[in-house]
């Protein structure tokens, strides 16, 4: 199947260029499908290939040793993965996995280069994805260094479970992680600990506060 | 059961990145939107609200404290 020319043209790499830059590029890219849960890059392993998601979503993560995941993205249609090791030689810092049904562009590390060596406002434009992706990292590691999300959450239940209003609060994770300044992955994650530790229980669409009193302690509330 | 998740019709853009993620098999496109088909399927899982690049999904919790029964 032929790579539309409108995919490439709203790509961050190649914003700018001209319809003829775009057909000229065209011919490097290639398309791949995959299904959910397939995986699309090992951490560890060296990348030859940068791909664009074109429709579907992917998910960028780590594995503990012990099995815990950290995702560091959720790569959406126009976005990519596998920058760093294409562009920057050495092996994938992250896995890559699909999470549903995924069509993928891609291009292979020579071709990118000879892209970039051709049309130099190219290199702009990667210098600019490689910036927000240090953003987004630096947002992460800000995370984790500062803010103690899990005592955050559970301050955050306790308060609105104690309000007395006529219907109660519903809340998204996103709303949750908007509130406390954090990520929605960190309240997922912060609400995993707490079931685990026993002092809250999901059910379906409710959050049960099982342990009033274990959960004051983690908010630090006396 | 009768919580379902929040579409905003208006933000939906009809991508179906909700109805690929969705194990449950809770939704499906109908038309350019994103219909909740077998609401009784959702596990409630907000895998669908996760990557909607919209937010034209919400699915929001009830926050109860057990010993006092029902919320509030």
């Amino acid at each position: 199947m032929t790579v539309q020319l409108e995919f490439l043209k709203g790509l961050p790499y190649f914003a700018g260029l001209d319809e003829a830059a775009l057909v000229s590029i065209r011919r490097y890219v290639f398309e791949k499908k995959a299904e959910r849960g397939e995986t699309l890059a090992f951490e560890g392993e060296p990348s030859d290939v940068l791909f664009f998601v074109s429709s579907g979503v992917v998910k960028a993560f780590k594995t503990s040793a012990d099995g815990k995941e950290q995702i560091f993205r959720i790569v959406r249609p126009g976005e990519s993965f596998n920058d760093v090791p294409v562009l920057g030689g050495g092996v994938n810092l992250v896995s890559a996995e699909a999470m549903g049904p995924v069509v993928l562009n891609g291009i292979k590390k020579k071709d990118l280069e000879t892209i970039v060596r051709e049309r130099p406002p190219v290199a702009l434009n990667v210098i600019q994805v490689l910036s927000r992706r240090v953003q987004e990292l630096v947002a992460l590691v800000e995370d984790f260094s500062f803010r103690h999300v899990t005592s955050r959450v559970a301050k955050m239940l306790l308060e609105y479970a104690d309000r007395k209003a006529g219907d109660g609060p519903r809340l998204t994770q996103q709303e949750m992680a908007a509130m406390i300044g954090t990520a929605r992955e960190m309240v997922g994650r912060s609400l995993k600990n707490l079931e685990s530790a026993g002092t809250i229980r999901m059910e379906r669409n409710r959050i049960v506060i099982a342990d009033r009193q274990a959960l004051r302690e983690m908010a630090g509330v006396t | 059961m009768n919580e379902k998740p929040v579409i905003d019709q208006e933000k939906c853009q009809g991508c179906g990145l909700c109805v690929d993620i969705c194990t449950c098999g809770a939704l499906a496109l109908a038309g350019d939107v994103v219909e909740l088909c077998a609401a009784d399927k959702c596990g409630w899982c907000t895998l669908c609200e996760l990557v909607c690049p919209y937010g034209a999904i919400s699915c929001p919790f009830e926050i109860v404290v057990e010993d006092e029964g029902s919320p509030h």
